[in-house]
This record gives C-alpha cells, sequence and structure tokens, in this order.
C-alpha cells in the first residue's frame, strides 16, 4: 500500500463528486473552488472549519484504528460519541465552581467512561454470545440518539424547558481557544493521543500483542499463550472510551451544550479516515485534517455554490471503496500465483 | 378502554411495522445463505425509498415500486462488483455503500425538492381488504386489510423458502454459502451465485425502501430508513437464516414497535424516545440468546480464494 494509492482514492473520489455535479447541472469548477477556499482559503478557515472538524475525526480514527489493529470493527462510534457527550455535559454542569483544569479534565474523564460504558455491552454479546461487535454497536447507535434526544427534552432539558437542548455548560469546563479562531486547544490532545497509540503500537508489548491477535488469534495463542478474549474486549473498551472523547471534546470544546444531532456522522467518516491512513497514528491524523478539510469545503460548497453538503459523504464511500479493492488485490495477487485452493477444515453439511 | 379492538390495532400495527423489514431481511437472507454479508442493505433500502417516492411521483404507487426494486438492486450490484467480484472486506464495502448511498440520495433529494424538502404529498397504497376474511376478530385486520406490498413481501417469504429448499438453484447456493471450495469443485460458479443472490437481495431491499414510503410514512426524508437495514440484518440472524424464522423474527420486532401504540392508547406517560429505544434494545437481547445456538452459512463474510 503506497502513497499512490492514498492519492489516487482521494482523487478517485473527488473526480466522481465532479462528475456527478457536472451531470446534476452543477459548474464543477465553481464547486470544487469553493470547496478549497472554505477549507483551506484562509488561517481563519483552516483552523476555524478545517482543523476544528478533524479533532473529532482524528481522535474517533485512532480508536477505529486501534481496535481494527486487533480485527475488531467498531462501527458505533456514533453512538459512543454521543454517550461521551452526554457524560461531559452532565459533570460539566456540576463544576461551575471547580477550577477550570480540574473541571475541564474530570469532564473528559466522564467522557471517556460514557464512550466505555457505551462498549460494554458489545463486548460481553462478543464474548459470551458470540455476537458480532459490528451489528451490536450498529444498533445501539440508534439507542443513543433516541437517549440523547430523551436528555435534552427530559432530565437535562435547560432550564426554561423551551428548547430541546441542555443549559450552557459553565465557562470553568469550556476548553481554552487557540487566539483569533474558534479552534479549541482539543487539537493539541488529539495529536498527543495519536503519539500515545504510535508508541503503545509501536514500542510496548500490549501493542505487540494486539497485532498478533489481528494478524491471527489462534497462532497468537499457539506461539505467545496471548489471550485473545482479554486483548479483543481491552482494544474494544478503548476504542468506545477514544470515541466517548471525542464527544466531550465537541460539548466543551464547540456546542458549549448537549444538543441533538450533535455529530454530523463523524463516526461514519472516522472509518474512512482511519483506512485512508491505513491505520498509522500518524497518518490518522493528515487523513483526519483532510477529511475535515472536505467536511469544512462541502459547508462552504453549499453556501456559495448551493450544492448540498451531503455530497460528501459519495466522496468518502468512494474513498473507502478504492481503498479496500486495493487492499484485496493486495492480499489475492501474490497467493493465486504460490498455493493451491486451501481445503475448508470443518465444513458443515448444510442446514 | 375496549380490549379487542385496541388488540388488533396492534397486530396490524405490528405487520405494518414488520413490512420493510421482511422485504430487506428476507432478500438479506438470500445473500447471506450465499456467504454474503450486506450492510449496503440499509443504503439499498434508502434508495429504493427515494426512488420509490420519485416514481410514485412521476407515475403512480406502482412505477415507485419497480424504480425501488431496481435501484435497490444497482445499489446492491456496485456493492457485488466490490465486496464479491473482487474479493473486498464485506462489512467495510457495505459501510461504505450506505455511506454513499446517505451521500447520494440526501444530495439527489435536496436538488429535486430544496434544500427544506417540505413534506411530500406522494400517491401511496391504500389497504386491499380482502371481503369476509378482514373481518375475522383480531387478526383480520393485521393479516386481511393490509396494503399489496405487505401480501407481497408475505408472499416472498414461502417462495424463498422454496427456492431454497427444493431447487437446484437453491441447493448450490447454499452450497456456496457453507462450502465454497467444495462447490467449485462440483461444477457451481461460485462468483455468478454469490453475485446473483446479492443483486437479488438488494433489490428486495429497495422494495423494503418502498413500502416504507408508499404503504407507511407517506413522504420521504433523508436518512428516513433510521438503521433499518441493519435491524433486517440482525433479523436474519434471529430467525437463523430461514425464511419462516425471519419472518417471525420481523413480526415480533414489528410488535415491539407497535407496541408504542398500545401505550399510548392506555395513556401511559413514558417519553416516546422509550419506545424509539425499545426495538433495537429487545434486538441485541434476544441476539445473546439466539447467537451461538445457531450456525450461519460457514463462510459468511470470507472472500472467495482464488479464481471461480
Amino acid at each position: 500500500m503506497s502513497a499512490a494509492t492514498v492519492a489516487a482514492a482521494l482523487l478517485t473520489g473527488l473526480g466522481v463528486l465532479a462528475i456527478g455535479l457536472w451531470v446534476g447541472g452543477y459548474d464543477p469548477g465553481l464547486a470544487l473552488a469553493a470547496l478549497w477556499r472554505g477549507a483551506f482559503g484562509s488561517w481563519y478557515a483552516f483552523t476555524s472549519a478545517t482543523l476544528l472538524r478533524a479533532v473529532p475525526l482524528i481522535v474517533i480514527g485512532l480508536g477505529f484504528a486501534f481496535a481494527l489493529q486487533a480485527g475488531a470493527l467498531n462501527i458505533g462510534a456514533e453512538g459512543q460519541f454521543y454517550a461521551g457527550a452526554i457524560a461531559a455535559t452532565w459533570v460539566g454542569l456540576h463544576l461551575a465552581h471547580w477550577p477550570a483544569p480540574l473541571a475541564i479534565g474530570a469532564a473528559l474523564l466522564a467522557a471517556t467512561a460514557g464512550g466505555a460504558v457505551w462498549m460494554v455491552l458489545p463486548v460481553w454479546l462478543k464474548l459470551r454470545f458470540g455476537v458480532i461487535e459490528v451489528i451490536s454497536t450498529l444498533l445501539l447507535n440508534f439507542v443513543a440518539e433516541s437517549l440523547v434526544s430523551l436528555m435534552v427534552q427530559g432530565p437535562m432539558q435547560e432550564a426554561t424547558g423551551i428548547f430541546p437542548q441542555s443549559d450552557a455548560l459553565p465557562a470553568a469546563v469550556r476548553l481554552p481557544l487557540i487566539p483569533g479562531s474558534r479552534l479549541h486547544v482539543g487539537i493539541v490532545l488529539a495529536i498527543g493521543l495519536s503519539l500515545l497509540v504510535w508508541f503503545i503500537m509501536s514500542k510496548t508489548v500490549w501493542g505487540f500483542r494486539l497485532r498478533a491477535i489481528g494478524a491471527g488469534p489462534r497462532a497468537a495463542w499457539v506461539t505467545g499463550r496471548i489471550n485473545g478474549r482479554r486483548v479483543l474486549a481491552i482494544a474494544l473498551l478503548v476504542s468506545g472510551a477514544f470515541a466517548g472523547v471525542a464527544g466531550g471534546l465537541e460539548v466543551t470544546g464547540v456546542s458549549y451544550a448537549l444538543y441533538q444531532h450533535l455529530s454530523p456522522g463523524y463516526g461514519f467518516t472516522a472509518i474512512a479516515v482511519a483506512l485512508l491512513a491505513r491505520l498509522h497514528p500518524a497518518g490518522v491524523v493528515a487523513a483526519g485534517i483532510l477529511f475535515g478539510a472536505l467536511e469544512a469545503g462541502a459547508g462552504a460548497m453549499q453556501r456559495d455554490a448551493g450544492i448540498p453538503s451531503v455530497a460528501v459523504y459519495v466522496v468518502e464511500a468512494v474513498v473507502i471503496v478504492v481503498i479496500v479493492l486495493a487492499d484485496a488485490h493486495l492480499r489475492r495477487a501474490p497467493r493465486q500465483a504460490a498455493e493451491p485452493t486451501p481445503i475448508p477444515v470443518g465444513a458443515r453439511a448444510p442446514a | 378502554m375496549d380490549l379487542v379492538p385496541l388488540l388488533a390495532g396492534f397486530l396490524a400495527a405490528a405487520v405494518r411495522v414488520a413490512t420493510p423489514l421482511l422485504f430487506a431481511a428476507t432478500g438479506e437472507t438470500l445473500g447471506e445463505r450465499a456467504g454474503v454479508i450486506n450492510l449496503g442493505i440499509e443504503g439499498g433500502m434508502l434508495g429504493g425509498a427515494l426512488a420509490a417516492a420519485m416514481g410514485s411521483l412521476a407515475g403512480g404507487p406502482w412505477v415507485g415500486v419497480v424504480a425501488a426494486a431496481l435501484a435497490g438492486a444497482v445499489i446492491a450490484a456496485v456493492f457485488a462488483v466490490v465486496a464479491v467480484g473482487a474479493g473486498a472486506d464485506q462489512i467495510i464495502t457495505g459501510t461504505a455503500i450506505t455511506l454513499g448511498a446517505f451521500g447520494l440520495t440526501g444530495a439527489l433529494y435536496r436538488q429535486r425538492f430544496g434544500a427544506e424538502g417540505a413534506g411530500l404529498s406522494i400517491p401511496t397504497f391504500d389497504p386491499v381488504r380482502i371481503p369476509g376474511l378482514e373481518s375475522i376478530p383480531l387478526l383480520g385486520p393485521a393479516l386481511f386489510a393490509q396494503p399489496a406490498l405487505t401480501y407481497l413481501a408475505l408472499g416472498f417469504v414461502p417462495v424463498l423458502w422454496w427456492v431454497l429448499f427444493r431447487t437446484r438453484w437453491g441447493l448450490a447456493l447454499r452450497a456456496v454459502g457453507e462450502a465454497p471450495a467444495a462447490a467449485r469443485a462440483a461444477g457451481v460458479r461460485v462468483r455468478t451465485v454469490r453475485v446473483l443472490a446479492t443483486v437479488i437481495g438488494g433489490a428486495l431491499a429497495g422494495l423494503g425502501g418502498a413500502s416504507l414510503v408508499l404503504a407507511q410514512v407517506g413522504t420521504f426524508a433523508e436518512k428516513m430508513t433510521a438503521g433499518r437495514g441493519f435491524v433486517a440484518i440482525a433479523i436474519v440472524v434471529l430467525g437463523r437464516w430461514h425464511p419462516v424464522g425471519v419472518l417471525i423474527a420481523a413480526v415480533v420486532f414489528g410488535a415491539a414497535t407497535a407496541l408504542q401504540f398500545v401505550f399510548q392508547a392506555m395513556g401511559l406517560a413514558v417519553p416516546y424516545q422509550v419506545f424509539l429505544m425499545l426495538p433495537y434494545a429487545l434486538t441485541l437481547l434476544a441476539l445473546a440468546g439466539v447467537v451461538g445456538r445457531v450456525e450461519a452459512p460457514a463462510s459468511l463474510g470470507r472472500a472467495l480464494d482464488g479464481d471461480s
């Protein structure tokens, strides 16, 4: 997998977008120019639109990549994001009198716990009953969305009881902003987390265990007595915690309150981010900024050229497809030449 | 409060809610029996829903139905080319297809109907009342006074059973799902069978989207499928990859959703969001009870090795 593949994926995505816009009767040149301006047109656009959106994408993407290294697919980051946002808001609203760094730390810790707790059920279902995490995490997304709706119209509704949102968070739990922008210091945390994940993955026994399980649970057990179930559980919980932190950063750094539809689909976009990054932590930062730019540019495209911003999901889908196609090609190419078709072990009679 | 009309209304609502899920889950059963898990059916349903809305506005509900089936088949064909043809990861490809369908349907809808997307009034299906049977107490309204699409969905259940278990093609399809290498050795064109099963399954998911728009909601909204495609995948597991089991699981899920009508009629002050969560939560619990005691098609989710 090379830089060329990554570039090809991106160019194909943008190419499909341009063709789609042309077919839809829009001016692709105008649209792509608006996209560029909205993402990179000024320092303010780059920090307050692109990097601001990159923060949740990087944090969630790191968690998704972490779990996938162990072979687990967390498609429920959207739900864990909301669980983290609820927890951070709940705790934050009670900490008006705490000193700022402590209050922020407590809110983000709550978000971490919230995201991890939202992953407990899928982990239990997987280890105890063999329910694949793909389905359980996906279904919990919808439970989380309803839970947010319940919270902002019930126990956590703002004081006047009119709007479906929580009270605004006190100043003590709001993240400091980078001067001259709306970008909060969560970007620093996101980059710090990527260094941490890189260190764990490549420099510790723990990271080795994780990758060993991802490469083959049986081999990891036979050769190293690595407990696949435990590693898998921890990988998934960590993945949930990351998505939870992203939700916490969003309420303490951007929205300052709990809303419905707080996430425009960060949990799914982050999958594209992690895959484009080839699961490498530094790559996740770069890909997160790239997709942050795409989402920021999409907003500008809608304002300036009247093009529905949801069209960027098509770009994301194309990027993912090109990457998995390249993966499949790499996986198959050498095998076809060398090995005969393996005989399946334990094939069962049809039901 | 009169119990009989309440129960009859509950059962009718359960079947109505179950219809889109039944279409999608029937289609997914076909694909999974051939060894393909397609998370893109959520996108297929959504594409089917928009196609149904546009088709129905252009030429009436039946045009909408055909357009929806075609849209679902095309979306599934894209998935099949990538995941079966090229052997890419099925889960991730399916997620991407659904993501792309969100984007495409959202953009098309806003381009066609404006950013606000005022509620459309789409020609829909009226219930087809079957004289005599309709007035059976309790079950009559649920089974014999439903829109035509519900009868169609129910009709696909025995058809799928017959195809899967009583035809050569069904035997080949199940062989592909259980042991692709053996099927290939026996002369079955594994890749072709998988692609066909996936595309037909996608057409059924499209019909699910159509029934949502034309027989249930009466309008289109962005992301209106709200995870029904994913629920359908859970229903396939709950139904143990068997058409009759899938029918039962779909109706049970429909009943869990329809409970809210009963509770509302009884005047219980439970927040409506609880009822929105309930079906998903029940599905998770049910999965815990079922998985492990049934076996999925052995090659489910695995790419094929080498040339097939």
